[in-house]
């Protein structure tokens, strides 16, 4: 996993995200061919304000080996308000999730990868 | 195109087969269906097998190949296919193999379906959520349970569907698959045992999720006028249709609804030239229980955002107008990933020719439709008597 991780990290430690200037739609993840525009898309390159609102939202209770250690916790579908839909992990109590709630990006340890126990960091966001 | 008709169909036991190697599930299944045909073998003309992850699951690829030799296939020299498409990689195949026969290219085609996963126990269901987006969605901690249980959330608050509902139709598959002598639960479960059972990514709790299991199954088609030669009961596939969507749930408009669903059953729908009232009994891919109750909507079943009523109201009990999941679904008859997608077509056919013993509705016309992932493929086949 970590190769593919680091190849995106700009885009991941600063929300960068993609923008077709042909039609105005913003992609995060950030997307190189506008679906809508196809041969027509401009795509450049934009920094998102980070801060958007829970559309939907789950406690995770069985979490894969390498997030074992934080759960429960909680993951959410968050509409950033330039527009993209992102899936990230919300950092809060389980119980003050709510669909609507208002959050923003922080950066955050993300889990550890291998014996060697590298952390790796990630995005995530928490309540605004 | 020429008719297609399904002329045998096999499948081995599902569940956890700690005895049986890859092979051997592989093989019962495959001589079952060739028996089932009343085939010799070697008028087989080619072979197409779903397989989700032979690679993670058990280190092995060529997978199509490998089966062709312990079918005894090998010195047929015979084109021996692997389909993938995540947890809908049997339904491709099917497709796969219906288009070799309906195009005329084959006569008779062999679709089969196989995956063994209990090799790697621990490791099985993040191998499963190899089927949606690994870079943005499983590595920013989201699990296929949760990304289902994000769909359930939004639906439960958009449309009313309570967590009994989706209890229910848990009930419904258990009690479903103790007349299976194939599915891996034969046990009835009740509500308040489902309602009860822990979470797994709340809204969803441990009876609302299909295992992952061990398990292979294999349909023999041909082409209608061989089929005649061969069996007296040929069940025709009316329809074959797939559709594609955005790999990541984020990136669709609507997150309780699957668009591929509702493209590759309406295409389905309009080729078979027929409509969703005209479906008697159908096999859903109810990896998540909330998956059945957006299927019986995606596929017109019931109307948008009534799904629920279907269950509370009995209608998709096996006794009732349209049974759905009559083997036990993916919850308790098992998921065994690449293999589904044949084992829901061995199901429908044997409804629908009166081999379905003690689960036996009456049915004229059936519907499977298995999806990869969270529905980034879909793949809808219509079959008829
Ligand atoms: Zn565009």
């Amino acid at each position: 996993m970590l190769p593919r991780f680091w190849r995106k990290i700009k885009h991941r430690y600063n929300l960068i995200a993609t923008k077709c200037e042909n039609c105005g739609t913003y992609y995060y993840p950030p997307r190189n061919l506008c679906p809508k525009c196809r041969r027509k898309s401009r795509i450049v390159e934009v920094k998102l304000s980070g801060k958007g609102e829970v559309l939907s939202y789950s406690v995770v209770h069985e979490a894969p080996e390498n997030m074992k250690d934080q759960k429960p916790y909680v993951v959410a579908m968050i509409k950033l308000d330039e527009g993209p839909v992102i899936t990230s992990q919300l950092v809060c109590d389980c119980k003050e999730v709510r669909r609507g709630m208002r959050v923003k990006a922080a950066f955050r340890r993300c889990g550890e990868e291998g014996d060697a126990g590298i952390i790796y960091y990630c995005t995530k966001f928490v309540p605004e | 195109m020429r008719r297609v008709a399904v002329i045998g169909v096999g499948q081995s036991k599902f569940g956890e087969l700690w005895d049986a190697s890859f092979r051997d599930i592989v093989l019962s299944a495959g001589i079952e269906a060739i028996e089932d045909a009343g085939l010799e073998g070697r008028e087989i003309e080619a072979l197409y097998v779903g397989n989700m992850s032979g690679g993670r699951f058990l280190s092995q690829e060529h997978i199509a190949a490998l089966i062709a030799d312990y079918a005894g296939l090998a010195e047929l020299h015979i084109p021996c296919t692997r389909v993938e498409g995540a947890d809908a990689s049997g339904g491709l195949a099917l497709r796969q193999a219906y288009l070799a026969v309906a195009s005329g290219l084959h006569d008779i085609v062999i679709a089969a379906g196989a995956e063994k996963v209990t090799d790697i126990v621990d490791k099985a269901m993040e191998i499963l959520a190899s089927g949606v987006d690994r870079e943005w969605e499983v590595f920013n901690g989201a699990t296929l349970a949760s990304l289902f249980a994000m769909m359930a959330r939004l639906h439960m608050d958009m449309y009313g569907t309570r967590a009994e509902d989706l209890a229910m139709v848990s009930v419904k598959n258990h009690r479903n698959a103790v007349k299976n002598p194939k599915a891996q639960f034969r046990r009835e479960i009740s509500i308040d045992v489902a309602l009860n059972s822990p979470y797994v990514a709340e809204p969803l709790r441990m009876f609302d999720c299909a295992p992952i299991s061990d398990g292979a199954a294999a349909v023999i088609l041909a082409s209608e006028e061989v089929a005649r030669k061969y069996t007296d009961t040929p069940v025709f596939i009316s329809a074959s249709s797939q559709a594609t969507d955005y790999i990541a749930l984020s990136s669709r408009k609507d997150f309780t609804r699957m668009d591929a669903v509702v493209f590759a059953a309406r295409e389905a729908y309009r080729k078979a030239g027929i409509g969703a009232r005209d479906i008697d009994v159908a096999e859903v891919h109810d990896s998540f229980t909330i998956a059945e109750i957006m299927a019986y909507e995606d596929l017109g079943f019931a109307e948008k955002g009534k799904g629920a009523e279907l269950i509370r109201e009995g209608v998709t009990e096996i006794d009732g107008d349209l049974p759905v999941n009559t083997s036990g679904g993916l919850k308790a008859c098992g998921h065994a990933a690449g293999a589904t997608g044949i084992r829901q077509a061995v199901e429908i056919t044997l409804q629908l020719r009166g081999d379905a013993g003690e689960r036996q509705v009456d049915a004229e016309r059936g519907l499977a439709l298995n999806i990869g992932g969270t529905g980034a493929t879909a793949v809808v086949t219509i079959f008829s008597r």
